[in-house]
């Protein structure tokens, strides 16, 4: 083959470069590599964002070690400083929100995608894709003006009442705390799951639907046993974004949570979150070992996330149902 | 099929086109940028005094349109440690640096940071107290019996001595304080460490603290708006900011025992009470000042400025711009409800503009 071709110095044979042009044209090699370079550019940042929050937490880890993660002081006088308040604060109050907001959002897709007139469901799907772009600096407003005093006055007294014997409900009524930002947190992600359910539930084949009501199921067994399981995959992705959404809201959370760096039972106690932490205290934070605590924090989150969305995956597969669920 | 495969083709045009304009872009602008102000200088720090520094920048560049002054107003740390980093040419703080800090720096450069005090702030206790609209007064025993968590309801005999007459009831009292570090913090921590020895020994100062009580709020406004809301609550926030939302705040007692209301004069007073004893590098704390009408929860501000600036351009328009802030901008301090500095101070200032070399 090679002899039979003159090969000039220098210059690709053209041959292969008639097949490389053809290739360029067609677009498949291309196509390929700048994919690849894409994607690629999501792995390097994710890998750059975990070295430099290793890097410039040096000091941090090398003073406190492990028991970073199990201290509960966070002084920055006497730079003693610990993560297990922020934790706490942030689990509890993304619980809060995921408890609110799972049932409230999946329902609300069913009912969209499913029994709702189609104009209703459009009209209502662009209000929620309206919500999801609000800044949530505007939610936390909302927060303080609204949701806060109406706990104060209305809600909080009530829970006190009615479920006060669970110590979730006791201790003193301030309207900002774990509940509040729980709240807030809630009312936030529901857009994600409401929109990203509803159109995954919008895609399972009418044919499902139809086999379904052919055996003789009724409306709601036909969603409920078998379109909600086709699209069950999907609604588990949307609440895993809302969970990431909820682990790192900042500005919304910090406005109502208290900020008061506490482990308490109460719902209605302050706590602090980690992401409001470092917003509120890493421009005025002047000592190097102060800045290295803070940025291990973000170390922390990134892990808490990454260990939640693990957990959150093998909870699925155990409770995955034979014969109903789809991958 | 054909047409539809030649989208790569194109995606690949449009991002190496990209990739040109982005390499060549800055030197093929489409429209000529305006010239560049022959100096420009750039300065960042604490935002507390960013509405009249804005202001003086401002102003300076109006009277003197060749220079610009830039300032980032990312708070007080983030001013101090720009400064060391050498990537700023003056720096803003509402603390002053610490030894280790001015080693640092010193180390580093081999020269000094020095500090000039511009204009003065004070802290006000405000409150919410359901049917009270008076103006309270607060030993300095109560305030730091409050925020220690000691004092827990609104009659304890430390607040109800001082306001006789005021009919207070056995309510808890919430407590408030900023959630983010802050100047304002600074300054009242600092305050609080020299009236109390629990709370030197127990809290200490800085622009955050281990709080043993209370509820955080974000800023000014998100203390002002927990106290608004919250009934039975304290909190502290700037005058300035109490002035202008219109907030009730109370008298606290000074270190000559009378009850002093803060206003720009009794700031002032403040200062000037403190002038006497102004160390040469002006950093000095001006909390629980000497003088019959000092308020004792105020502060200077001061800009960091290094003792040595190699461009003699830069050199010149820094130590111009300070003269004229001592003079000229003191008299844009006041509308803008920032306490003036006192003629003591602004004298010893402009002899030290000297050390600028």
């Amino acid at each position: 083959m090679a002899s039979t071709t003159v090969v000039v110095e220098g210059a690709p044979r053209p041959g292969r470069a008639r097949a490389f042009l053809l290739r360029l044209r067609s677009g498949d090699e291309v196509a390929h590599l700048i994919t690849l370079v894409f994607a690629s550019a999501i792995f390097l940042i994710t890998v750059l964002l975990v070295f430099e929050l290793y890097r410039n937490s040096a000091l941090a880890r090398e003073k406190f070690g492990w028991m970073f993660l199990v201290t509960r002081t966070w002084d920055p006088v006497f730079e003693d400083f610990g993560a297990l308040p922020f934790v706490f604060g942030t689990v509890v109050t993304s619980a809060v929100g995921l408890l609110i907001a799972v049932p409230l959002g999946v329902g609300a897709a069913i009912f969209l995608a499913e029994m709702a007139p189609a104009r209703i469901s459009d009209a209502l799907a662009f209000l929620i894709e309206l919500l999801a772009a609000v800044p949530s600096v505007i939610y936390g407003l909302l927060a303080i003006f609204t949701l806060v005093p109406l706990l104060r006055t209305v809600v909080q007294p009530f829970l006190k009442k009615t479920l006060g014997f669970l110590p979730l409900f006791q201790g003193p009524n301030y309207g900002v705390g774990l509940l509040a930002a729980g709240i807030i947190l809630a009312i936030m992600i529901v857009p994600f799951i409401v929109s990203i359910s509803r159109e995954v539930l919008m895609a399972v084949p009418v044919e499902q639907r139809e086999a379904a009501l052919a055996l003789g199921a009724t409306r709601w067994e036909s969603t409920w046993k078998v379109v909600v399981p086709y699209a069950r995959a999907g609604i588990l992705g949307s609440i895993f974004l809302a969970m990431a959404r909820a682990l790192g809201e900042t500005m919304a959370v910090t406005m109502v949570i208290g900020n008061d760096p506490k482990i308490t039972s109460s719902l209605f106690a302050p706590g602090y979150s980690i992401a409001a932490v470092i917003a509120n205290e890493f421009t005025e934070a002047t000592s190097d070992l102060y800045i290295h605590a803070l940025i291990e924090l973000g170390l922390v989150l990134f892990i808490l996330t990454i260990i939640l969305n693990g957990l959150a995956r093998l909870l699925i597969l155990a409770t995955q149902r034979k014969g109903t669920a789809h991958p | 099929m054909k047409k539809l495969s030649a989208f790569p083709l194109v995606l690949t045009l449009v991002v190496a086109g990209m990739a040109v304009a982005i390499i060549w872009g800055p030197e093929k602008q489409w429209a000529a940028p305006p010239p560049p102000p022959a100096s420009l200088i750039n300065g960042a720090g604490a935002t507390f005094p960013y509405p009249i520094y804005s202001k003086w920048f401002d102003e300076y560049h109006k009277l003197h349109p060749d220079i610009q002054i830039n300032y980032q107003s990312i708070g007080s740390g983030g001013g101090i440690r720009q400064v060391i980093a050498g990537t700023v040419d003056f720096g803003a703080s509402d603390g002053p640096m610490t030894d280790e800090q001015l080693q640092d720096y010193k180390g580093k450069y081999g020269h000094d940071i020095l500090h000039f005090p511009t204009v003065l702030g004070a802290d006000v206790p405000t409150y919410n107290i359901p049917g009270f609209r008076g103006e309270l007064k607060f030993t300095p025993e109560a305030l730091a019996g409050i925020f220690l968590g000691k004092i827990t309801k609104w009659n304890d005999p430390d607040i109800a001595r001082a306001n006789p007459g005021v009919n207070l009831t056995g309510d808890d009292i919430v407590v408030v304080h900023r959630s983010d570090g802050s100047g304002t913090t600074y300054v009242w921590v600092d305050y609080l460490s020299k009236v109390s020895e629990e709370w030197k020994t127990k809290v200490g100062k800085g622009t955050s603290v281990n709080w043993p009580v209370g509820l955080g709020g974000k800023g000014n406004e998100g203390v002002a708006g927990l106290v608004k809301q919250t009934p039975n609550s304290i909190g502290y926030v700037e005058l300035i900011y109490a002035i202008q939302n219109n907030m009730p705040y109370g008298q606290v007692r000074n270190s000559s025992g009378s009850f002093v209301k803060a206003d720009l004069l009794s700031v002032t007073a403040a200062a000037a009470g403190a002038a006497k004893e102004m160390p040469d590098d002006f950093r000095v704390s001006i909390t629980n000042a000497p003088g019959k009408n000092a308020y004792p929860i105020a502060s200077f501000t001061w800009l960091l400025v290094p003792s040595t600036i190699q461009d003699g351009a830069k050199r010149k328009v820094i130590t111009d711009f300070l003269h004229w802030m001592l003079n000229d901008g003191q008299k844009l301090a006041e509308p803008l409800a920032y306490a003036r500095l006192p003629k003591e101070v602004v004298a010893k200032e402009m002899k030290a503009i000297s050390g600028i070399k």
